[in-house]
Parts: C-alpha cells; structure tokens; sequence
C-alpha cells in the first residue's frame, strides 16, 4: 500500500468548500483523508512538508496542445505532459489538431496508448468536430465517444458553416459532448495579424476585429440554442464577447467559456513594445496569437468575468511551436505561446493586483473546468477536481508569494515560444502529485 | 583614403547620427533629420556635377535585396551608391520563394558573410527589416516593408519640402489617399511632424488606419502615434494646405471590397485643380509615385506649376547617397572624398 501524506499546507479544495491548515493523505493514488493532523494518524507514508505553501486539487486544462502525432518537432506526449506537470497540471486535455487530425477512434486510441506510455499525467482526448477539420462534413462524434473524447473541437479552425455548426451542436447532445468552438469568423478576420487597434497600425499590420470573435460567439450561442447543445467557447477575448456569454447564461442557454493566461494580462502592447516604451517598436512574433492580445479594457472585464463565474475555467491554449515557426517574418510566423509552465505564475497577476481571490482562481483551474464540461461524469473519474476521499490523488503543492525569473531555455515543453523570457512571476508551483506520486518538485519540498 | 584624414575639417557641432539601421522616423529625434538633410544637401552638389562620381564609398558594399518589384526605389538606391564609389549589387526575388527555401534571416546572414555593409531591402510584410536588422550587423536600410515604413520616401519628402518653404512649423501638410495601406503615409507622418508641420491624412473611411485619432487610444498612449487631423472629406482637409500630397491607390482596394469602383473614388478623392484652389496660393504638389494619373490625381495637376514630383525623384538619390554614407560611420563628407 502506497501512502503519501502531505503536512501542515493551506488546503484549498473549491469544490468542497475547505480553506484550511490540513495534512492530505493519498494511499494508493486515491485522495483517503484531508484534515488537520491526519498525515500523523499514517504510521507509514513518504512525507511532505507543505508548511507554508498552498495545497490544491491538481489543476485541469481544457486546452493542450500535445502535437503528437505529426508534430512532434513542436512537442510530444512525453514533453507536454512534463510541461504539465512543471505547471501544477494533473489533467490536460488534448486538441484535435494533430496529423492525423482527431477524427477517428484509431487517432485517439493511438493518443491514449501513447499517453499511458510515455505521458506523465493523465491525457483526455478531444475529437474533431468535423472530418479533418476541413469543415465540410461531420466527423463520427459517436465513434469518437466510445473511444474516449471527452469534447469535440475544430480548433483553430472555426466551424464556419451555420448549418453544419447547428448539426454538430444537436448531434453531440446524444452523447452529452460539448462542442467547443474557436470564435473567429474567417471572413472577418482574413489575414489578420493581429488585434485591430492602434498597435497593428503603428505596426501597419493587418487587424483581426474584437468583432470577428464576438459575432462568431452571437451566433455561435443563437446555433446552441435552436440546437439545444452544449456550446463551449474557447479562450474568450473580448469585453462583448463577456456581455455575450453573460446574457446567454443568463437565460439558461448552455454555453461554457473559458480564458487563457494570457488574454487576462497581456495586451496587444506586448506585439510592439514588449512592456518597453513607445519609443520604437518590434515585431514580436511570440506575442502572436489567435484570438489576438486585446486591450486594458478586455482584461478589465475578463477578469470580472472570471471572478463571477461567467467565465468556468482558465485554459492554457499552450501552443508550442519551434524557433523556425517564429523567427520569420510576422505574417507568416505560427500563431500561439507556449503555456503551461507559466499559466499559474500568469495567472496569479489577478490575486496580487486584487482582481480575484485564490480560493476562486483555484476554482477556475480544479473544479471549474471539470464542471463545465463534466469531465468526472465520466468512468474512473469520480471526484476529479477536488479532494474529496476517492478522488483522484492529483495535487498541486504552490507558493503563491514567491518570485521567479521565467527562463523559456529550462523549460521542459520543446516550444520556448513565449513573450514573458526574463520577466518576473510571483506564483510559483512547487510540487506536483499525479495518481499519488511525485511527478515534479522544484527542490523546495522538504521530505520528512 | 579615410573619413579620418587629418586634413578634414573639424565641426564645432558634431553631427548628431546614431543609428545603425534604418528602420523607420518614428525614432529619429530632430537633430538627426536635420544631420540627413543637410548632408543631403552636400550630396545634391555633388549629384548635379557634370561627371557625378566621387570616392566616398569606395570598398563598400551595397546590396539591393527586393522581394517585392520596384523600380523607382531601386534605380534611386542603385545611383546614390554608385555614385558615391560603393559596389552595388541588386538581387530582386519574390517572396514565395523565399517561403518555400531560404529564410529572410538566411539570406540576409548570407549577404553579410559576403561582406556586404549595408542591406536595402524592401519586402511585402510588415517588418521584414526589423528582423533583419535583429539578425545581422550589416547597415539595414527599409526602403519598405508592407504598409508599415518606407523612411527613405519621408526623408526624402522631408528634404524637397524644406527646399521650397523652409521651416515646416505650422506648415499644413495634407496627404490624401489610402492612408490604411500606404507605408510613405506612415512615415511621413512621423518626419512631419517632428519637424512641427500640421499634418492632416484624407481618405474614405474604410481608407483609414483604426486607432489613429487620439480620442480612439488611451490617453497614456498620446505618444506612441504621431499626433494628426483626420479627414474625409477632401475639399476640408485641402483648405489652407501649404503642401498636398496624393498617395497611390491600388486597384485591389475595389476588389477587396474597400471602394464601390475607382471612378467613385476619383470623384470624391482626387486631387484636381479646382479643388486645389482651396489650397494657399503657393501651394506644392507631391506624389510618391507611381502615379494613377486620373484615379488619385489629376493629369493636368501632376504636370502642373505647383507640382515637385520630379524634383523628390531626383532628391531622393541624393537623400539616398547621405543616408549610405552615414551608415558607413562618417557624417561629414571631407573635401577629398567630394573630389
């Protein structure tokens, strides 16, 4: 019987409610005990000494992109799922858009073999929503079921087509799958760059409008409701698309959302000036994204949005890509930033600046996400996202006050692509527990 | 021969330069347009000689890399090096090509182990030279990247302008056209006005740039534009106008759905004579060129009194020449290197 106690941290568990000094106790990869003194009640068990630090349920990403198979230069099972775990993840769920794209039971059983064998955290595959992801027909969301998906998404690639995005929004209710859709109208967006404002202009790219998001997500929610389905919008960017998704939740509309690190505190600044002054510009290809980094505004209300719930769950949308991706020319530089191993030192920004407080942050990184998409409905999972005796032994052990210098070279993920080399973070994950053990640790665990 | 002969007379005042590249005005303080001004007028003299070829630059190594067609811009690049005894060498390419095979910062790294010194370049995407310039130390002079930048034109446009009125403070400078596209609006308008002229941009609404107008970004932000009037109607923005200038129009703005048809367009943003005649009487008119002769401007206009077209033509080798000579680390031309 394997037993891991951890002592004496702030537990924080959301989901039942508990914020607290407490020992946790994990006997056989299963959460057994939470409470205070508890880990002394175990005569036999490896130890941690959380004293001082926060002890959370391990956090849960609905947005990963793994590129295994076909893109395994960016990142593989094996590296992502390392990132993962550098970043307090337990859970990632993985994106469609791989070579093969995710559109058939053997394309997800070859990610779950990989996953048990090279993956150090638990994988959940995403489907596609449509056959190769080329938006023209639907792909067999009930095969893809049976096989293990967990949602269904297109990714980067909207579903354009009304019609067929109604289809695929009714069908899916048969096996309760959310459709999770990247909101951007291609039409509207064409070869946007990035957000349109003053920044794209100073820079003389071409802009991608807070509009092509916000009327994809109107429209989207409208689709939802003819359809009765489950609408997830993925990484939400804009104040109206906030308004939106409020308004929609509101009149009992089921439609989740989610928000990535970096679209709650980056702005499109950070293309041209990377936090330097006015002066003279840059093209900082690793700022690039889609939805794009938007404006002091946006952050403001999603922010809000987080802290009231509107918004379920922080997603990373990691997107690794390799140095040739992004040291070329800024059009044709790939989308996207490497996430995961940065999202809770991002994220973080929001309790120290007061926007939100840690208990509500940690919701929105455990239970949130599980609930939005009902990840512990499912088989084995019971208990996912928290702490409750039977669930999953999935920690995450942090420091919430403590500053590091984010290095992309020491990153485990292969993709460095990321816009905050050098600067600061106060939030650190100290230490990591997937199905009981150890998975990483920073050196600052003191075994007892 | 050097720029550090003994014989060379000393200024009091150096010159002020303290740029390795070229990039783009917006961080250019005024004492250094004013160094590229009246080097570019030395260098002027030495253009219209009868035999205009001096050793200035000679043993430097100049190449023109063109991923986007251009004639004008070359040919003017081509001159000011030449004339000034630099090698010259031109390499035109397009972009596709590159996409498929060798990298920009290949290429670029490529042309420096050749020895050259200073990289022309002019390509269809925004800050294709501001990558360049982060991956060599070759000079990287942007003779245009995409809608951002084309310094030279400004500072070429600068140099005619102060050539006729002299100080700019105060002095109304309208540019009309496709203001949203045109990288010689950007820069212009930073040169402009940093020079104090009052610079105001015309053009249909879905021809201008968002975020421009100061109300439209935050206050904090006041600085990281150039402070401009805007315009869409012509006959406000020419009224009292000391220079007009008329910016290309490219015919694919109809197909992408930005204008009805170019007729609608030369009805409501054409410069023509009657409407210039809201303008001061003294009045110039500018063209970057190349010319739409009846869509942006008028024929009769273009080929008027009040039109310097050519003469920025002609002062842009000597703009060039100045330009290539400060990058190579001199600033001031010495009488031998003029011989």
């Amino acid at each position: 019987m394997a037993t891991l106690a951890i002592h004496n941290g702030r537990v924080i568990d959301p989901a039942l409610g508990r914020d607290g000094i407490a020992d946790v106790v994990i006997v056989d990869g299963r959460i057994s005990r939470v409470g205070p003194n508890e880990g002394d009640m175990v005569v036999e068990a490896e130890r941690i000494d959380a004293t001082g630090l926060v002890v959370t349920p391990g956090f849960i990403d609905l947005h990963t992109h793994l590129r295994e198979p076909g893109f395994e230069g960016k990142e593989t099972i094996r590296t992502g799922t390392l990132a993962a775990a550098r970043g307090g993840y337990t859970t990632v769920c993985a994106m469609a858009n791989t070579r093969p794209a995710m559109d058939s039971r053997a394309a997800i059983e070859s990610v779950l073999r990989e996953a048990e064998r090279s993956g150090l955290i638990r994988v959940l595959p995403i489907g596609c929503i449509t056959r190769g992801r080329e938006g023209k027909e639907l792909a067999p969301a009930g095969e893809l079921a049976g096989a293990g998906v967990v949602a269904l998404s297109d990714d980067g690639d909207a579903v354009a087509d009304p019609s067929l995005m109604r289809h695929a929004l009714e069908y899916a209710t048969r096996w309760g799958l959310p459709v999770a859709q990247h909101c951007e109208d291609p039409a509207l967006v064409r070869d946007g760059q990035m957000h349109e404002g003053w920044v794209a202009t100073r820079l003389g790219l071409r802009g991608r409008p807070a509009s092509a998001e916000e009327t994809f997500v109107a429209r989207d929610i409208a689709l939802a409701e003819l359809a009765g389905g489950h609408l997830h919008i993925c990484h939400v960017s804009t104040a109206g698309s906030v308004a939106l998704i409020a308004a929609a939740k509101a009149r009992g509309v089921h439609v989740t959302a989610e928000v990535t690190p970096h679209h709650l505190t980056l702005t499109h600044e950070e293309v041209a000036f990377g936090g330097a002054d006015y002066r003279s510009i840059r093209y900082l290809a690793n700022a690039k994204v889609n939805p794009p980094l938007r404006e002091e505004t946006d952050l403001t209300a999603l922010r809000a949005a987080l802290r009231s719930g509107v918004i379920d769950a922080v997603a990373t949308d990691h997107a690794p890509h390799g140095q040739g991706d992004k040291e070329i020319e800024f059009d044709l530089a790939a989308p996207g930033l490497t996430m995961l191993e940065t999202s809770f030192g991002l994220c973080m920004k929001l309790v120290h600046d007061g926007d939100i407080d840690l208990p509500t942050l940690i919701e929105r990184m455990t239970i949130g996400p599980v609930r939005a998409w009902g990840l512990d409905i499912r088989a084995g999972f019971d208990g996912l996202g928290t702490l409750a005796p039977g669930a999953p032994g999935d920690v995450a052990i942090l420091d919430p006050n403590a500053d590091w210098v984010v290095d992309p070279a020491s990153f485990a993920s292969k993709g460095k692509n990321t816009p905050l080399g050098g600067r600061t973070l106060r939030g650190l994950v100290v230490a990591t527990v997937y199905d009981g053990r150890l998975v990483h640790e920073t050196g600052r665990v003191v075994t007892l | 021969m050097t720029a550090e002969t003994p014989t060379r007379p000393r200024n009091t005042q150096p010159a002020a330069w303290r740029h390795s590249d070229i990039l783009d005005l917006d961080d250019f303080d005024v004492d250094e347009i004013e160094t590229v001004l009246s080097l570019a007028d030395r260098m002027r003299e030495v253009l219209d000689r009868r035999i205009a070829r001096v050793p200035a630059l000679r043993g430097y190594t100049v190449v023109n890399l063109f991923y986007e067609p251009s004639t004008r811009t070359r040919a003017s690049f081509e001159l000011a090096g030449k004339v000034l005894g630099a090698d010259v060498i031109t390499i035109t390419t397009a972009t596709s090509s590159v996409v498929k095979g060798e990298s920009l910062i290949d290429t670029v790294r490529t042309m420096r182990a050749m020895r050259a010194d200073a990289i022309v370049m002019r390509h269809s995407m925004a800050g294709a030279a501001y990558l360049a310039a982060e991956h060599t130390d070759a000079a990287i002079i942007n003779a245009g990247d995409g809608s951002h930048a084309h310094p030279t034109q400004a500072l070429l446009d600068l140099y005619t302008i102060r050539k006729h009125v002299g100080d700019l403070r105060g002095k109304r400078v309208v540019m009309v056209g496709d203001i949203a596209h045109s990288r010689v609006a950007r820069s212009d308008m930073w040169g402009l006005t940093a020079l104090g002229a009052e610079v105001v941009v015309c053009g249909p609404p879905t021809l201008l740039p968002r975020g421009l107008r100061p109300g439209d970004r935050p206050a904090h932000t006041e600085s990281a534009l150039p402070p401009v009037i805007i315009e869409t109607e012509i006959d406000r923005a020419i009224e009292g106008a000391d220079i007009v200038m008329a910016l290309r129009l490219q015919s694919e703005r109809q197909q992408g759905g930005l204008l009805p048809s170019l007729h609608e367009y030369s009805q409501f943003y054409q410069v023509t004579a009657e409407r210039l005649k809201r303008a001061k009487p003294n009045h110039l008119l500018m063209h970057p060129g190349p010319k739409n002769e009846g869509v942006e401007i008028a024929a009769t206009v273009a080929s008027g009194s009040a039109s310097i077209i050519e003469e920025q033509v002609t002062n842009g080798v000597a703009v060039r020449m100045a330009l290539l000579y400060l990058l190579s680390g001199r600033t001031e031309l010495s009488g031998e290197e003029a011989r």
